[in-house]
């Protein structure tokens, strides 16, 4: 495996419109009724005709028998431009790299890019068995039904290998919960204490409810276009300054205690010119805290076993310091399948330019959204990062 | 002069002062088979399969399939059964004259003795005695040979195994010669599970009333019942078996006429 | 550590009983390489034949070398304990049932890191275990983490007991008690704590040596019982088919000849009567009431074992008729075991090789005693493993049957 070599950079293509279609905790209505709303909202937020916009990327694991293409006639929507990424937690930073480029090299001029997905009563349990061949050969067969077991075996694993405890990990769920307070999208809305996370109902040992995503009904997207078209548009926007992609990295580590940011984050603070000390928040992929204290190492906050020790130095909240996932994140908006790898993101523009926030990040240039997800077997396979900044002015 | 008697059985038959006897056992699963040593070939024992009984197999009606060997349950023997009879003319099933197979009996009562001994042998001499009695046995008669074996309702005692194998009356080989030389008798019958002793394998030569009576185109009856309910002579039977092509026996529904 | 299986309690006849239901059994092509193995008894992963490399999960290609050329090899299966959960929550509803269940994390000495079912007996992560497959209730090979050294009341953990098939505290039905194996099986029964043994005779008025002792064991009750008789079978099947945890099938005729060295058809009748119709038999009588009882609490209906041939792989002509109705048996087991599947009832086949019996007289050694035929099929029991080729010559048939059964059957032709 290599480093990222030096790759072009984003100039002239910026993130703008960022939308969300509430969630709700089942719905009737099929992947493709949120996809529908996204694309609307999108519409309302930049002004745009639905004519206009000639690129389409989709994240969505729900939308079977049909892909992306089954959806443009759904939509009544003509693109020259066409991606379908049911990449789970890792889609949005995914859509977001190929999006940027294809506008970048004129093969569209506006790509929705759109994360989306439905839940039914069972639809969760029907999904686990068929979400991957090693799922259904190797892990849905012994009960654990879905990734709560996983990241039980890594929590457990990183308790004892690092020294972290339950106060940790509660600290984080307790602090994005605050920052939730202020999201009117959040599932949750009561305040959550750190003795009731620890005295929650347990799930998988080490593991107990409030370390779990609540899987819902929901969609999150965003606008990819060139600046020109942002500032005719009037629209506020946010720039990229670098991303990074890596998929199936480590495969040797007997368990999951790093991801591949590891391997990227060299290029990622590189390309950006930024060190992580300029980073003004990071929204993680935070399927489970474990995970999140696992980015923050990888991402170069704290080397790799100091997390727990980070953690206990920081606040998280919008207001403290180091915020995180300044929405309330998976862990308190609920995890609306793909939408969950565009939340961050979504958030990210919101913080970046400001628009309709409760909790903001004071001052905030610098935001990193991670990807993270599929765990097709025992570890997440997809891990990725972007660094926004805030428009220059 | 026969019609005139026919009309008088008739008669006799509506109002009782005949009875009709059932000589026959139940033929169930659980009625004891046949046993050969078991590198032999074997009589089947009587099996049922129900073909429908008002259900899906057939819904207003309920029947039976039914297997079993020709020397199941109450069963007759024709003289093809031995090897002695193999060449006698009309010596199967479907060409035995119909005439044979009905004709007074002459019961010779043995259980006591079986009751004491279950090889009791009967002899020519003990024949002789029961003549002493009752008159002596009339040409073309059926002999049946009481044992009460047929009481013996549990299927181990009806067998009575033991390591030496089978324990069960039967004619002595001088007693067989007796009725088919010197007494013409149509055939022998029996209430266990064959016309030959348990040990009658033992004797010479080995089942010696197969032997002999087959040999002589005469006919067996075995696994009789109801004997006791006959008098010692006086009494007709019918005992005619299926009329199966070049059969050597079959299960039979023994009936006989006696006097009330 | 693992506190002995307490004996149950008596059923309560007026409730409701359970439904059984199944883990999840969905599985691809490949990953059936483990079902197959553990069927038999081995824990086998895949290699490749390339550039040796060890996989898990299955997959078609090596993830090494991307070489097509794949088998599965025998492990011997230590490895380290990473990490332990215990599910508390299931999405599944068999697990739901059955929560809490424990599970590891493993790190095998032969590379891959497996998601196994944890045996009570393993230490705390980090340990080292041994990895071992067994079936499970859907009858697909499944991963278990076992301590490396045996521990008391192994075969008694919760979660074990879900994948094995152990007789004690069930009850069993041995239908043919007069014969030296059937006799072996009822006193192996009884020794590993067998709740009640039926014992089924055929022909009540043939004695055979030592049958009557059986009947001063504790646990048994002898019962007629004639596989030929669908009445019979109908009949016993009603009074005691909805108690039948375990049904050993051990009745079998057996006649020693081919073709031509027997005119007729009913020495070969009357062993397809006992060997293939009475499994038939006795499969539609007793099989609905035992599917119906297969999640009844701790001493569920869990088995049903027939005793065939290693000859019903490939047709043995001195025992021509014999093998042909072994081969239909195993034919016939294989539909029951399908229907069982759904209840989660294990069909266990055995294949002996001959037994030392009077069939076999003329045989020469090695021939199978009773004892250790009833041992293999105690064991078969107790590792829930669904085919059992017990003793040398099964054992070397079997070997020569998967290398080609096209040689072996030429083999036996001359």
């Amino acid at each position: 495996m290599t480093a990222n070599g030096s790759s072009r950079d984003y100039r002239d293509v910026v993130l703008a419109a960022p939308v969300t279609v509430p969630y709700v905790r089942y719905s009737i209505r099929s992947a493709h009724w949120f996809v529908a709303q996204a694309l609307a909202r999108l519409l309302t937020a930049s002004g745009l005709r639905k004519a206009a916009v000639d690129g389409l990327s989709l994240g969505s694991f729900m939308l079977a028998p049909d892909t992306a293409i089954g959806v443009t006639q759904h939509l009544g929507v003509t693109v020259r431009w066409l991606d379908h990424l049911p990449l789970g937690g890792a889609c949005g930073i995914v859509a977001l790299r190929r999006a940027l480029r294809a506008v970048q090299c004129g093969d569209a001029e506006v790509v929705a890019c759109i994360g989306a997905d439905t839940n039914s009563v069972d639809a969760f349990r029907q999904s686990l068995g068929s979400f991957s061949v090693f799922a259904r050969d190797a892990v849905f067969p012994y009960g654990s039904g879905g990734p709560n077991a996983s990241f039980a075996f890594l929590t457990d694993y990183y308790m004892r290998r690092y020294g972290a405890t339950r106060e940790d990990f509660g600290k984080i769920c307790v602090a994005q919960r605050d920052n939730a307070l202020g999201y009117p999208h959040a599932i949750f809305k009561k305040k959550l204490t750190l003795p009731d996370y620890l005295n929650a109902r347990l799930i998988a040992d080490p593991i107990r409810l409030f370390d779990c995503v609540m899987p819902c009904a929901g969609a999150e997207a965003f606008l990819v276009m060139t600046r020109q078209r942002a500032e005719s548009l009037n629209l506020p926007f946010v720039t990229v300054r670098s991303t990074c992609e890596r998929h199936n990295a480590f495969p040797d580590d007997p368990i999951q205690t790093r991801g591949g940011w590891v391997l990227d984050r060299e290029h990622l603070y590189g390309a950006a010119g930024i060190d992580p000390a300029d980073v003004d928040f990071v929204q993680t992929y935070d399927d489970y805290p474990v995970m999140s204290v696992i980015q923050l190492e990888d991402l170069g906050f704290c080397a790799k076993g100091e997390g727990p020790e980070f953690v206990r130095r920081h606040t998280f909240t919008t207001d403290g310091s180091f915020p995180i996932n300044t929405s309330g994140g998976q862990l308190s908006v609920g995890q609306a399948g793909c939408a969950a790898g565009f939340l961050g993101l979504v958030e990210s523009i919101r913080q970046l330019t400001e628009c309709n926030l409760a909790r903001p990040v004071a001052n905030a240039r610098f935001g990193i959204a991670v990807g993270y997800g599929m765990i097709t077997y025992d570890r997440g396979l997809c891990s990725g990062a972007a660094v926004l900044s805030r428009a220059a002015t | 002069m026969a019609a005139s008697s026919l009309i008088s059985l008739a008669a006799e038959l509506v109002s009782g002062r005949v009875r009709v006897v059932d000589l026959t056992q139940t033929l169930s699963p659980q009625f004891p088979a046949i046993a050969l040593p078991p590198e032999f070939g074997q009589c089947w024992p009587f099996r049922m399969e129900e073909v429908s009984r008002y259900d899906e197999r057939g819904p207003a009606w309920y029947w039976n399939n039914f297997s079993c060997g020709e020397h199941t349950g109450t069963h007759f023997d024709a003289p093809i059964h031995w090897i002695s009879g193999r060449d006698l003319p009309n010596n199967a099933t479907d060409t035995i004259p119909p005439q044979h197979l009905v004709g007074p009996a002459c019961v010779i009562d043995c259980s006591a003795e079986a009751t004491s001994n279950p090889d009791f042998l009967l002899t020519a001499d003990h024949v002789r005695r029961w003549e002493s009695a009752h008159g002596r046995i009339p040409p073309r008669s059926w002999v049946l040979m009481r044992t009460d074996w047929s009481k013996r309702s549990d299927p181990a005692a009806f067998q009575n195994y033991d390591a030496a194998g089978q324990h069960t009356p039967g004619p002595a080989t001088d007693a067989v010669r007796f009725l088919v030389d010197e007494r013409d008798v149509v055939g022998f019958g029996t209430e266990s599970i064959g016309t030959d002793a348990g040990q009658g394998y033992h004797l010479k030569p080995p089942y010696p009333c197969h032997y002999y009576m087959h040999g002589s185109g005469r006919y067996g009856l075995q696994c009789l019942a109801n004997l006791d309910l006959l008098p010692p002579t006086g009494a007709v039977i019918f005992c005619a078996p299926l009329k199966i092509k070049n059969g050597s026996g079959s299960p039979i529904r023994a009936l006989a006429l006696v006097p009330a | 550590m693992i506190p002995p299986l307490p004996k149950p309690p008596r059923k309560n006849p007026i409730l409701r009983t359970r439904l059984p239901l199944l883990p999840p059994s969905a599985r691809s092509r490949a990953a059936l390489g483990l079902t197959a193995a553990a069927s038999r008894g081995r824990f086998e992963l895949q290699v490749c034949n390339d550039c040796g490399a060890v996989q898990y999960p299955p997959r078609e290609s090596c993830h090494r070398c991307l070489s097509g050329k794949l088998c599965w090899r025998a492990q011997e299966g230590s490895g380290e304990l990473l990490a332990t959960t215990t599910v508390r929550h299931s999405h599944d509803t068999f697990f739901q049932e059955r929560v809490p269940w424990r599970l590891a994390l493993v790190r095998l000495d032969v590379g891959p890191t497996v998601v196994a079912h944890l045996h009570a007996g393993c230490p705390p992560a980090p340990a080292r275990v041994r990895l071992g497959a067994r079936l499970d209730k859907a009858g697909q090979g499944v991963l278990v983490a076992f301590p490396m050294d045996e521990v008391p009341n192994m075969a008694d953990d919760r979660q074990l007991r879900e994948m094995t098939c152990d007789p004690k505290f069930r009850k069993v039905l041995v239908t043919d008690g007069k014969s030296a194996v059937g006799q072996a099986v009822v006193r192996g029964l009884a020794a590993a704590g067998a709740d009640l043994i039926w014992v089924g005779h055929a022909e009540p008025w043939k004695e055979t040596a030592r049958f009557a002792e059986l009947a001063t064991l504790p646990q048994v009750a002898l019962l007629p019982l004639e596989l030929t008789d669908s009445q019979s079978v109908r009949e016993i099947a009603a009074e005691i088919g909805g108690k039948v945890d375990i049904l050993i099938n051990t009745a079998e005729v057996h006649r020693t000849h081919g073709i031509s060295s027997r005119s007729g058809v009913e020495t070969a009748r009357a062993e397809m009567d006992v060997n293939y119709f009475g499994l038939l038999r006795l499969a539609q009588e007793f099989a609905p009431a035992m599917r119906a009882r297969a999640a009844d609490g701790q001493s569920s209906a869990v088995a049903w074992v027939n005793l065939l041939s290693i000859y019903a792989l490939s047709n043995f002509p001195p025992h021509g008729t014999f093998s042909a109705s072994k081969a239909a048996a195993l034919s016939l087991s294989q539909c029951l075991r399908a229907e069982m599947r759904s209840s989660a009832i294990r069909v266990i086949n055995v294949f002996p090789g001959p037994i030392d019996d009077e069939w076999n007289q003329t045989l020469p050694a090695p021939k199978l005693s009773a004892e250790a035929l009833a041992k293999a099929i105690l064991s078969a029991l107790q590792d829930g493993v669904e085919d059992v080729y017990p003793g040398d010559v099964a054992q070397e048939w079997l070997a020569r049957w998967q290398e080609s059964p096209k040689v072996l059957e030429k083999e036996l032709s001359i």
